[in-house]
């Protein structure tokens, strides 16, 4: 427990530090990284330690807060996001060093470094808080911080753009909690979460949906998506790795927590839950599909993958509420697996995308190509972090499916409501898959395979060695984590357990070992046989050399590097098909004469909810408040007699 | 001792997967009055690939070598979760069809890729196709399973297949033609047959596997041809098993049946690839769809039951 | 024997499927009138037969399967109109309706405090094809069409009946049929006259015929 104080001395102290050094950019740097990778290493070591012992620590310091008490707790739920926490803001801050050495004298480095660092203690105390009023300032200051990073180009206006929308969503979010918590403290002199109780029935249920729309903003989950899209390639990309890798996760940490306080659940709470994430993972791998920018397209799969966490608590519940505990012990250990998984292969992929932005200039899909013989190390790296987002074998995103699936199929053979959640789980995740895979072939083809389609893309460069080495260090913790599942099952039922309590059937999840088992000695066959199949076809080549020619193009004999499939194109036969719920608009050229001349094309994927929903809504806002401009006078001394005015009607109410 | 016979099963079906091929274009040579080529055509065709020297176009790095690669190895592990027969395999655990499906995800997931690293644009052509053709084809290749699990109430493919029995056939006939029936258009959709892709076709523009394809030589090839092989016979054996109901004869009888089931299966797709024409691009995910329905019927009726 | 009667239940739903999918008008009513042979032999498969029953399945039989596709071929001939369907909505969803149709009736069927019936699915396989009835009369634009989707809704509510009056499913049935018969009769006619007049048989057209006027077309 004292190193995980440890860690957040440090981290505060480096943040501190790096703003002073702020003059020095190349000293703000190193005090900035240090601090944050040292405190990885302080913090792994508690949080590592809780997942294996299973023990609970706590401390508490006495904090004169009205309602608060600084109470730390660490168990093994908080320490199942904390490893994932300090791996990839430790990774992170190394890649961020060579990431931002280009920015260097242009931006407030100094202020970046500190606001990553507070970025970071402040998760980490979201995770630890065991008091609902430090569990807020960390949020708040989780946003203000991350708030700054979005903005770090604000010269871009589309920048400023995505970090208002950003502020809005986390300041909507946070009111949400507020009530959320007083709420469920309504009774307790200090909002300690161990004194939480609710009596169940209405109060229990405003406090879930309250929860809901709160922790939901922040973890990106479809209706509260929108300012997702925006922020997350905004940012610098290691914060970008770190916001869609971790912090993210807060809110589903937030949903799980909160779902602990108020047991015994109802079942519509469960089909809620399973329907916001269904939606969230097929909408935002179908939205991931058609968006034109790299980093764009990470950001909705992000919006997939809570979807699919969400959809497991959501299957979780059910199971729970109709007493089917070992289907709930899998979709509950599946969903906090998938938390890991995700974090670190999301994290690679941003890295991955901030590197082609480095490297190319750009990330805008239909201006790159051909970045894999240019930039050999970050294709690879890509490709991996790639084939973990579309779960597949033998890397860590399929063992996180796999056990929901297992809970799904298990369900099925139930009778009732588990049946058809099991039902709907599966089919969600099987199209929400299949739609990945489209939209990362689509991204990873169109960026790194080919001919490169500009000139920014042919001048391409690989990217600094700490770069490269994060990302190494991300991609073999992902082939790792997938052949190492059966030892993450444990840790991960323990999380569920302290989360839940014992009815959760966390204890049943741990018999989804065996087929864990199997699939890690499945996925080192394969790479066995891969190793064997190539060593074969080497054997078959027995030194000759091989020929190289053009690409056959059917016998053209001039192609050029814009006749290539590109981003739109590849897409284009499923986005026409799921056109009704896309969107996409587009400018088509009309072709009238015999000899055209040059016509452009181009679509582009909206962004449906905010299109048709959020933006009239504020817009009404705004017009309504427009109503009341007379207020704003601008004048201090109107301002201070309201404040008057104010307090002698309180004081009148009052007496 | 008990060793021996997952591991005759798996070199069998390594061995003899080819000549699924080999029959259905025997039965698409004899509808169409030609002699055809040999039975064993495939096989001469990989032993020429494998002494080969390939040729490498000047755009593709180690992708396009990987390609090949990955694709036949995930289908050999695929083989080793998969039932014989209605008897396990190697690898035989509870949700193993998920397994098999993410791994024929990774097989075309490494072909794809593989085919954009050439940047032509009808291989991106075929790429397209083929992912736009999974979209549809998983769900409904999913859903069937689920049925089936349902109707066995089991959760792993030998599990499944190994409680089909002819009882099984007596009660739930209705569920189970469904589902064969959505198995068999998922198995001409994802095997590249006509109507869904006309494997025979030597016009660039409409392939979608073979376009993929274009750019590989030499063992390159080989892999591909023999990885599409094996393939077919991973489906072919999902509906081997649906029909035939486990009898309690000895091992060497089943197998034998098996095996004549699986080419009376390859038969059948000959039979459809002669009768019917090839379906416009457009049509095809509403065929795939098709099988979603009847995939969702099978499934509807046997939760109601 | 039970199984065999399930299969035909399929059947009759895979052939629900097929009717909203279909393109071709020809088609379209050859399924029409196998789906009523199909359902006129259902009763017939219950047990042994007797003469009555027998006698109206012929009856059936006979009008569903020879006289009724009879007639509306030779209005499809007579009207000259294209030989497609011409849908309102597309493939994919007409098969999603249809597929939420059959969830949504047996749901139904599961709610409906209807005796129990000896074989698994009917009722919501009758109240399925009803709906797919009502979606070929909603969806489609020509009247042919229209005049189909009574014959498969006809087709439901037989359906429904055999589930229901075990004992006297006939009498209903026949009073029904009687209903359709004049309905295909007079609908057959108007597609004549109406196809003379216009041209065409696209019943959205029929609107021109309204007092109502949208403000752009008074000019």
């Amino acid at each position: 427990m004292l190193l995980v104080l440890l860690s957040f001395v440090i981290l505060l102290f480096s943040a501190l530090l790096a703003l002073c050094l702020g003059r020095n950019p190349d000293r703000a740097q190193d005090a900035g990284a240090y601090g944050a990778a040292a405190a990885s290493v302080a913090g792994l070591i508690p949080s590592v330690h809780t997942l294996i012992s299973g023990n609970t620590w706590s401390l508490s310091l006495p904090w004169p807060v009205p309602l608060g008490s600084f109470t730390l707790t660490l168990d093994p739920l908080a320490a199942f996001f904390l490893v994932p926490l300090f791996i990839l803001t430790g990774l992170a801050a190394v890649y961020g060093v060579d990431y931002l050495r280009h920015y260097s004298g242009r931006k407030p480095l100094g202020l970046a470094w500190a606001a990553f660092n507070v970025l970071t203690a402040s998760m980490a105390l979201v995770f630890t808080a065991g008091n609902a009023v430090l569990f807020i300032l960390g949020w708040e200051l989780m946003a203000a911080s991350s708030f700054l990073l979005v903005l770090f180009e604000h010269e871009k206006a589309q920048v400023r753009r995505a970090a208002f929308i950003y502020i809005t969503a986390g300041g909507t979010g946070a009111l949400c909690l507020l009530a959320a918590f007083s709420l469920l403290g309504s009774g307790s002199a200090v909002l300690d979460f161990g004194s939480f109780s609710v009596s169940p029935g209405g109060v229990a249920s405003a406090v879930f949906l309250l929860a809901l729309c709160g922790f939901g903003l922040k973890a990106g989950s479809i209706p509260f998506h929108v300012w997702l899209p925006e922020a997350h390639p905004a940012a610098p990309s290691h914060v970008s790795a770190v916001m869609s890798g971790i912090m993210i996760k807060t809110g589903v940490y937030g949903i799980i927590r909160v779902l602990g306080f108020l047991t015994p659940w109802q079942e519509w709470w469960g089909w809620t839950l399973l329907f916001i994430g269904a939606a969230s993972s097929l909408l935002g791998a179908l939205f991931s599909l058609a968006q034109h920018e790299l980093k764009r397209v990470l950001a909705y799969s992000s919006i997939e993958n809570v979807g699919i966490i969400l959809l497991a608590l959501g299957l979780g519940v059910i199971g729970v509420v109709s007493r089917a505990y070992p289907l709930a012990g899998l979709a509950f250990a599946g969903a906090l697996l998938h938390v890991l998984n995700h974090s670190l292969f999301k994290g690679l992929l941003f890295m991955g995308a901030g590197s082609v932005l480095q490297g190319a200039g750009t990330a805008e899909l239909d201006a790159l190509g051909g970045l894999s013989k240019r930039m050999p190390g970050t294709a690879t790296l890509f490709f991996a972090g790639s084939a973990a987002a579309c779960a597949l074998p033998p890397f860590n995103g399929f063992a996180g499916e796999f056990l929901i699936y297992i809970g799904a199929f298990r369900s099925v053979n139930a009778s009732g409501a588990p049946a058809l959640a099991g039902v709907i789980a599966g089919l969600s995740l099987a199209c929400a898959g299949a739609l990945a895979a489209a939209a990362f072939t689509r991204a990873g083809g169109t960026a790194f395979l080919g001919e490169p389609r500009t000139g920014r893309a042919a001048g391409a460069h690989e990217p600094g060695p700490l770069m490269l080495f994060s990302m190494r260090a991300l991609a073999l913790l992902c082939l790792l984590a997938g052949l190492a599942s059966p030892f993450l099952l444990l840790p991960a039922a323990r999380a569920v357990g302290s989360g839940f309590g014992p009815a959760s059937g966390y204890a049943a999840a741990q018999t989804a070992a065996v087929p864990l088992i199997y699939i890690s000695a499945g996925g080192l066959l394969l790479l066995a046989i891969i190793a064997m199949a190539a060593a074969k076809r080497r054997a078959f080549l027995g030194g000759k050399k091989p020929a190289v020619g053009a690409t056959w193009d059917c016998g053209y004999a001039a192609p050029t590097p814009r006749m290539q499939y590109g981003a739109s194109s590849f897409a284009q036969p499923l986005t026409d098909f799921f056109q009704p719920v896309l969107r996409k608009i587009g400018q088509y050229p009309v072709i009238s004469e015999y000899f055209p001349g040059r016509a452009s094309f181009s679509t582009e994927a909206q962004a449906v909810f905010y299109n048709s929903f959020y933006y009239p809504v504020a817009a009404r806002i705004r017009d309504l408040a427009y109503r009341f401009s007379w207020i704003q006078h601008g004048r201090l001394q109107i301002y201070i007699m309201y404040i008057v005015v104010t307090l002698m009607g309180l004081l009148i109410w009052k007496l | 001792m008990e060793i021996i016979k997952p591991l005759s099963q798996y070199l069998a079906v390594m061995v003899l997967s080819p000549l699924l091929l080999g029959v259905i274009n025997r039965v698409k040579a004899f509808f169409a009055g030609r002699r055809g080529h040999p039975t064993l055509q495939l096989y001469f065709d990989l032993y020429k690939l494998f002494s080969k020297t390939p040729v490498y176009s000047r755009t593709t790095t180690w992708v396009f070598r990987a390609g090949p690669v990955i694709g036949v190895s995930a289908m050999v592990t695929v083989l080793a979760v998969l039932p014989f027969a209605g008897r396990p395999s190697f690898l035989s655990f509870e949700g193993d069809f998920i397994f098999i499906i993410y791994l024929l995800g990774l097989a075309r997931f490494a072909t794809v890729l593989a085919a954009l690293d050439t940047g032509s644009a009808f291989e991106g052509m075929g790429a397209s196709r083929e992912m736009q053709f999974a979209v549809f084809a998983e769900p409904a290749f999913f859903l069937g399973l689920a049925a089936l699990a349902r109707v066995t109430g089991q959760t792993s493919l030998a599990g499944m297949f190994g409680a089909l029995t002819g009882d099984t056939w007596r009660v739930a006939a209705p569920v189970l033609v469904l589902l064969t029936a959505s198995f068999f258009i998922v198995l001409l959709a994802e095997n590249s047959r006509v109507p869904a892709d006309d494997p025979a076709t030597h016009l660039e523009l409409t392939m979608i596997h073979e376009v993929m394809a274009l750019d590989h030589s030499g063992p390159d090839l080989a892999y591909i041809l023999y990885g599409a092989s094996l393939k077919l016979w991973v489906f072919g054996s999902l509906i081997g098993c649906m029909v035939l109901p486990r009898h309690s004869g000895s091992w060497a009888s089943d197998c034998a049946l098996f095996l004549l089931v699986m080419f009376v299966v390859a038969a059948a797709v000959g039979v459809v690839e002669s009768s019917m024409a090839r379906l416009r691009l457009i049509k095809v995910p509403y065929m795939l769809i098709t099988a979603f329905a009847f995939s969702a019927l099978a499934l509807i009726f046997q939760m109601g039951r | 024997m039970h199984t065999f009667a399930e299969l035909i239940i399929v059947l009759i739903i895979l052939l629900d499927l097929a009717l909203a999918v279909t393109g071709s008008l020809s088609s379209c009513i050859r399924l029409v009138a196998l789906q009523g042979v199909v359902a006129g032999l259902l009763p017939l498969l219950a047990g042994a037969p007797h003469p009555r029953a027998l006698l109206f399945a012929a009856v059936i039989v006979t009008l569903k399967g020879a006289v009724f596709p009879w007639l509306l071929m030779r209005a499809r001939d007579q009207s000259g109109a294209r030989k497609d369907v011409e849908p309102l909505i597309s493939y994919p969803a007409s098969i999603a309706l249809c597929i939420g149709a059959f969830i949504a009736s047996s749901w139904m069927g599961s709610r409906l405090p209807l005796p129990e019936t000896q074989v698994a699915w009917i009722v919501p396989a009758s109240l399925a094809t009803i709906f797919t009835g009502f979606l070929l009369i909603t969806t489609r634009s020509k009247a042919i069409t229209q005049v189909l989707g009574y014959l498969v809704i006809e087709n439901g509510i037989y359906i429904f009946g055999l589930a229901l009056f075990v004992e006297q499913p006939m009498m209903v049935e026949l009073a029904i049929l009687l209903d359709v018969f004049v309905a295909v009769f007079v609908m057959g006619i108007a597609i004549f006259h109406i196809s003379r007049e216009f041209d065409h048989i696209d019943t959205a057209e029929l609107s021109e015929l309204s007092d109502w006027r949208r403000a752009g077309d008074a000019k």
